[in-house]
């Protein structure tokens, strides 16, 4: 016969701003641990058996579409690839990613900031000569380690761990955050974005840009892709730098 | 008004710079604190050996009459005081600018528990400090330019000073550590192939450094004490 697993004590802050008169509180649900349960199954089985009304965002459940970030005991990750069996005392608080609107409980949007921070940062390839291409013609061959680089820095989900993680941004809203330095890095990078680096510094170099970043490394510790933040950051502060 | 509406149109290279003295401000300073911290140290060996160093840095053995010139103190003073001024000008801009940032700052801190970002408050609180701490030092000094065991001695240990230089031990140490860690991933120093790897090995120098530091310092100052106790 299985055994049954250990008993879970799952804290939640449910608050719905939706709601008149609704006040942030925390509220414990209990429930059974089965093996390789990850956050992400441990509060559908919450929805499903306690209450229906819990809100959290989810799409892929496979650590791709960076929906299900929120705060776990303390720090931001992705719900889906977090073990419940990472918790020892099995006690789970969970918190919805701050810097975000709040949607209600989990959930909030950060759909619209990262379009913002797309917009921001001209999240595209700019070349003045597009126009002009020649169909006909094969495309530039890129070099296959400048490739490997650019995808390596394209692997960001925007979950917005790094957003959550970064006291920089916590304080300062109109702090860019590490995912937008981390996209401009990757547009820098690519030899078909024809932006010069001064055109890089009209979006990155002030104080709410690369130069208020005061290197806490919350993004590089928390980012659940492991991206390279604390090298792009630097990289990118040299070479504002060096901007005439 | 024209220079502000010109930066609305291109952005100023005055925050790159800023940026760039801040750290410049900050790298001149820790070092320097290192190599005030070794000569201050001359004093563990006796007090022979402190008024050798002392008289070094007034260049005593350049005058005829073996006395040198204090001036030369003030200079220095005056010179690492203007350093100071430009990094604390500089630093205050990173400070939380009211009650709701500091509110969520102490909330961050303290809900992530995170390494780096404690090491930034503890920054934070200790720059604060020698705001104080480090300009009352330095008009003492300033004023008081000859240094010798006696006079040092009387420094720490007259008018119970000795909490007052402990605490300036300790707020200067722990900045000044981890104020050049931060350098180091700010710019990308000493960073190598694995930066993750490397920033570890910065973590375990800058604790090695922030121990030793205050562990010589408490040395030394114990050792004034124990003089200042003798006049």
């Amino acid at each position: 016969m299985e055994q049954e697993g250990r008993k879970l004590t799952i804290q939640i802050l449910r608050f719905n701003p939706q709601l008149e008169g609704d006040t942030p509180r925390m509220v414990s649900y209990e429930i059974t641990e089965a093996p390789g349960m990850t956050i992400f199954i441990a509060l559908n089985e919450i929805r499903e058996k306690h209450d229906s009304s819990v809100q959290f965002d989810f799409i892929c459940r496979a650590g791709i579409c960076g929906s299900c970030a929120m705060i776990i005991n303390g720090t931001p990750d992705l719900a889906c690839r977090t073990l419940t069996s990472k918790f020892k005392d099995g006690q789970i608080k969970l918190l919805p990613l701050p810097g975000f609107k709040l949607i209600g409980d989990l959930s909030v949007d950060s759909g619209t900031f990262m379009r913002h921070m797309n917009e921001r940062i001209e999240g595209w390839i700019h070349d003045i000569k597009a126009d002009e291409v020649d169909f006909n013609k094969l495309e530039e061959r890129m070099d296959p380690d400048v490739a490997e680089e650019i995808y390596e820095l394209e692997r960001c989900v925007e979950c917005g761990c790094c957003i959550s993680a970064c006291a920089t941004k916590r304080m300062k809203d109109g702090f860019l955050g590490a995912v937008g330095f981390m996209k401009l890095a990757r547009y820098a990078l690519d030899p078909r974005d024809k932006r010069s680096d001064s055109d890089f510094y009209e979006i990155v170099g002030d104080d709410n840009g690369v130069f208020g970043c005061m290197s806490l490394l919350g993004c590089e510790d928390y980012c659940p892709k492991d991206l390279p933040h604390q090298t792009q950051i630097a990289y990118l502060r040299r070479k504002m730098l060096s901007v005439k | 008004m024209e220079s502000l509406l010109k930066d609305t149109v291109k952005n100023s290279r005055i925050p790159a710079r800023l940026d760039f003295l801040q750290s410049g401000t900050g790298l001149i300073l820790g070092l320097f604190m290192w190599v005030h911290m070794f000569l201050i140290c001359s004093v563990i060996f006796g007090k022979e050996m402190f008024n050798l160093v002392a008289g070094m840095m007034e260049a005593k053995f350049l005058s005829s009459s073996g006395h040198g010139w204090p001036i030369l103190v003030v200079f220095a003073v005056a010179g690492v005081s203007a350093v100071f001024v430009v990094h604390a000008a500089l630093a205050i801009r990173k400070f939380p600018h009211n009650w709701k940032q500091y509110k969520i700052l102490r909330q961050h801190v303290k809900m992530m528990n995170h390494k780096d970002t404690n090491m930034w408050f503890i920054q934070f609180i200790t720059g604060f400090a020698m705001f104080f701490l480090g300009s009352m030092h330095l008009i003492i000094i300033m004023t008081n330019p000859e240094i010798n065991s006696i006079a040092s001695a009387g420094r720490v240990n007259g008018n119970v000073m000795w909490p007052f230089y402990a605490l300036l031990l300790i707020c200067v140490e722990l900045h000044g550590t981890i104020g050049l860690y931060r350098l180091c991933v700010k710019w990308g120093w000493f960073i190598g192939k694995d930066a993750k790897k490397s920033r570890k090995r910065l973590q375990l120098l800058k604790q090695a450094l922030s121990v030793f530091f205050i562990v010589v310092g408490f040395w030394a100052l114990t050792a004034f004490y124990m003089i200042g106790r003798q006049i």
